[in-house]
């Protein structure tokens, strides 16, 4: 078979794409930094993990499919009061089956409104993600004899990781638990980025209109995606209740759900890492900044916004990619 | 007497008053190489969009071979062998054309639903992928991002594409659209060398072409079939010259 | 005697009246350019809080600040339209919605930062405030006006897209844009004077809003929802569609909270997913 000049085979470009790129390692490698050198941080970090698998799970259907929701929040606030209420109504705290449990509600959750959304696009279907979102916040306020309203959700205990583990104060169980779930999980999606699947996803996202002229069914292709991301969200929701021990309606909000968005713009969506990278800027800024006001930190938000979407269209990753670019063609 | 490959039978559609198809009976033999004529508006491309599903029609039906596909999603008409290209590219700008081919192939061949095993890993299907782009010339460029290619490489991948998803019959939508005249000698060569069993209905403006390579010429006028006929026959009839030809100011 | 449903469809429907008002500028101008913009609630709080600052500072009679409040909305959604928004027409639907959420967010900042969070009361004059009987039931004043200014806006703009050429450019904006470049309408120019129009309407409705569902800087948020929802279900570029979900959704608002409080807003987004399922281009859509 005559191939062209370069001895590569496009099987080996393929795999090329997909090869582990020394910058991710280190990337997980400085992961592990905080439990050497910010041990007081810890929570904060567990924080941040939870928030990048929450921001991962959002990249997999805006980032890669192309789904604009702005109710996300729900599958993670599902996941959430799944696991927590597990513990509190039902006195099962063991985390990791906790962990599934939460998936499989969530997921189902997904599952069943991936129906609607996989029918509809632009408008329509932000309005459907909102309204779910927001609908789902409303059946959790009101009720409260479940989800324990606005006090959220009490009597939450969390029992040792593996029958071990104690979750301890400073929060070094919290981190390891949170990371390792995050490293792992993100290594699924990676995979599944890398598939097949994923390649179908990016022509959904890339070209809907010529899906269907390669015979492709985009609908049952959304409604995967769908479903696995809200699976993963209700994992990170579990994650936030097992490690905190509280849940409340805050999780489901529409402004969980914005915040999200936010930080999977800001990082750079499609790019896998975007989401996790937007969740640290963002909650580091947050944490730094947790003194002033509400309003003065949804003014920056604001101007931040503006300002990527005119100049940074792709967020920072995007941003540092076009900057290699222009430097490695110097 | 086998069946047609593509016919259609009454097919009509209509926007409100607005008449785009009328009436329309049409049957492609199979490995007939058909071209669609007609005046810009004549409904070519709208009648393109309703065989392949992409408009459905307010009566007539559309066959494939002995199968009624008129009720059929346009993704289950590709499956079952009918293809299209684009008159505009509609293509996949930020996937490289060896990913693009690649896609239709996993969707033809049933395995874009899975997400366990990396694309790099279904040898057979990359393969395949990359066999279509050489016959078509575009294996040096199959590493490039598609919205960097150039116009007339962009075309190629339209026809790529089409064929990833091994039709039976294949509509071409002015598959030169746009391509400067150096370059669309290469595209035609491309539709030439398909195999003979392949059935091919195009829409041409370029009369060189759809002399050069149709043996049956269709002309649309206003939604309706005006006359169907040889090339010589063609050019012959005054009255396509006056509908069509005639009013044309260069070729 | 009249029947209290009576009564909660009149408040239902003037709700839906002040709904109507706030969401036709967003369905003409989504319609025409299919631009998502939803800092739209954010020119509507920008109108009612110049009544508030004109009306509580500076003394001026409540009827004589709602044209100030249209204009002064619509020229501010100028100067947005062409330094930010006109980048934007052929971007995605994200990159709209997460530019017009950052102008939201900032104005409900700076809001907050002039004005507190807390409501801002108006003084409105006296004969408003009243009500009068009529067959047993108490109908206010301030409805019955509501009422009237939109059925009045309503008339407006309806006659005004029939029956002069800037509707007529109007609607060819909507129908064809490429056809409507073609026969030599400056479809930019339509679309602006349109935008301004449809902004200025918010602004208005904003002002108006303010003794009904109190103001404060919240209210760019909780509004945008109840306008996008009329705006999804009515259909775009519909100002019959507009109207008649503006309607039905103020009136199912007011009763749900009338008859079944304990399920709460609850009821309003079931009812926008049920009709957004039936008819995704809304009820009287067409794209």
């Amino acid at each position: 078979m005559a191939l062209a000049e370069n001895t590569m085979t496009p099987q080996r470009y393929l795999q090329r794409l997909s090869r582990w790129r020394p910058i991710e390692i280190a990337f997980w490698l400085a992961t592990l930094l905080p439990f050497v050198l910010l041990p007081n941080y810890l929570s904060l970090a567990s924080q941040i993990a939870i928030a990048a698998l929450f921001a991962l799970s959002l990249d997999l259907i805006l980032g890669y499919a192309g789904i604009v929701s702005l109710g996300h929040a729900a599958f993670f606030g599902v996941g959430a009061y799944t696991a927590g209420l597990l513990s509190a109504k039902l006195g099962w705290g063991e985390p990791l089956t906790g962990l599934l449990a939460a998936a499989v509600v969530a997921g189902a959750v997904g599952y069943a409104t991936s129906f609607i959304i996989a029918r509809f696009r632009h408008l329509a279907r932000i309005m459907l993600t909102l309204g779910f979102g927001l609908l789902l916040a409303e059946l959790a306020n009101s009720a409260g004899w479940l989800t324990g309203g606005v006090d959220g959700l009490q009597g939450i205990h969390t029992w040792p990781l593996l029958g071990v583990f104690k979750f301890d104060l400073y929060g070094y169980v919290a981190y390891a638990y949170s990371l390792a779930v995050l490293f792992i999980l993100f290594l699924g999606a990676r995979r599944l980025i890398n598939s097949p699947f994923g390649l179908a996803l990016r022509g959904i996202r890339e070209n809907a209109v010529r899906m269907p002229a390669i015979g492709a069914s985009s609908r049952v292709h959304l409604q995967m995606i769908y479903t696995i991301a809200a699976a993963i969200a209700g994992i990170a929701g579990a994650l936030l209740a097992e490690t905190t021990e509280t849940v409340s309606l805050d999780s489901l909000g529409f402004e969980r759900s914005a915040e999200i968005v936010v930080m999977l713009v800001l990082g750079g969506a499609g790019r896998l890492y975007g989401g996790l990278i937007g969740a640290i800027l963002f909650m580091v800024a947050r944490d730094q900044f947790s003194g002033i006001q509400p309003q003065y930190w949804y003014f920056w938000i604001g101007i931040l916004l503006i300002i990527v979407v005119i100049f940074l269209p792709n967020g920072m990753l995007g941003g540092a990619a076009k900057i290699y670019e222009r430097w490695r063609k110097r | 007497m086998s069946a047609p490959a593509l016919s259609t039978r009454a097919l009509a559609k209509s926007f409100g008053s607005l008449v785009v198809a009328r009436d329309i009976e049409i049957s492609l033999p199979v490995g007939a190489r058909y071209a669609l004529i007609g005046p810009n508006g004549a409904g070519k491309t709208t009648l393109i969009n309703l065989m392949t599903g992409m408009l459905s029609p307010n009566a007539g039906k559309i066959f494939l071979g002995e199968e009624d596909i008129t009720a059929l999603e346009p993704q289950d008409r590709v499956r079952r062998g009918l293809a299209r290209t684009f008159q505009i590219n509609t293509l996949f700008p930020g996937l490289n054309a060896l990913e693009a081919v690649t896609l239709a192939v996993a969707e033809r061949r049933g395995i874009a639903g899975q997400f366990w095993k990396n694309v790099a890993e279904h040898k057979e299907a990359i393969e395949e992928a990359y066999e279509i782009l050489l016959k078509l010339r575009l294996g040096d460029d199959c590493y490039q991002v598609t919205r960097e290619l150039p116009y007339g490489r962009q075309r190629l991948l339209e026809i790529a594409l089409a064929l990833a998803t091994k039709p039976k019959v294949l509509l071409l939508d002015e598959p030169a659209a746009g391509v400067p005249q150096d370059e669309s000698g290469d595209i035609f060569e491309a539709v030439a060398s398909l195999s003979g069993d392949l059935t091919l209905l195009f829409i041409e403006h370029d009369m060189h072409v759809v002399f050069r390579f149709a043996t049956h010429i269709i002309v649309l006028v206003g939604g309706g079939v005006f006359t169907q006929g040889s090339p010589a026959q063609i050019a012959a009839d005054p009255g396509v010259r006056e509908v069509y030809l005639g009013t044309r100011g260069h070729g | 005697m009249l029947p209290p449903i009576i009564g909660v469809l009149f408040d239902g429907f003037a709700y839906g009246m002040l709904l109507f008002l706030l969401s036709v500028g967003q369905s003409v101008t989504l319609g025409m350019m299919n631009f998502i913009n939803l800092a739209h609630c954010a020119f509507a709080m920008l109108g009612a809080y110049v009544t508030v600052i004109l009306v509580n500072d500076h003394g001026w009679p409540f009827f004589a600040t709602l044209p100030v409040a249209f204009i002064v909305t619509a020229l501010v959604s100028i100067v947005f339209e062409r330094v930010l928004y006109r980048r934007l027409y052929k971007a995605t639907d994200l990159d709209q919605v997460l530019l017009t959420i950052g102008i939201t967010f900032v104005a409900v900042a700076v809001a907050a930062y002039f004005f507190t969070t807390q409501q801002q009361p108006v003084q409105l004059p006296s004969y408003l405030r009243n009500s009068f009987e009529v067959l047993g039931l108490r109908l206010g004043v301030y409805r019955l006006t509501l009422i009237a200014v939109s059925l009045l806006v309503t008339g407006l703009l309806v006659g005004a897209l029939e029956y002069t050429r800037f509707g007529a450019q109007v609607r060819a904006a909507v129908d064809n844009e490429r056809m409507a470049r073609g026969l030599g309408i400056d479809v930019d120019r339509t679309f602006a004077v349109t935008f301004a129009l449809g902004s200025g309407l918010a602004g208005l409705g904003g002002a108006l809003a303010i003794e009904i569902v109190g103001l404060d800087p919240s209210f760019a948020f909780t509004y945008l929802v109840y306008v996008l929802i009329v705006v999804s279900v009515g259909g775009l570029s519909s100002i019959r569609g507009t109207f008649a979900a503006a309607a039905v959704l103020g009136i199912s608002d007011i009763a749900g909270k009338y008859y079944v409080p304990q399920v709460g807003a609850f009821l309003i987004y079931l009812v926008m997913i049920s009709l957004l399922m039936w008819r995704p281009t809304g009820l009287f859509g067409r794209r």
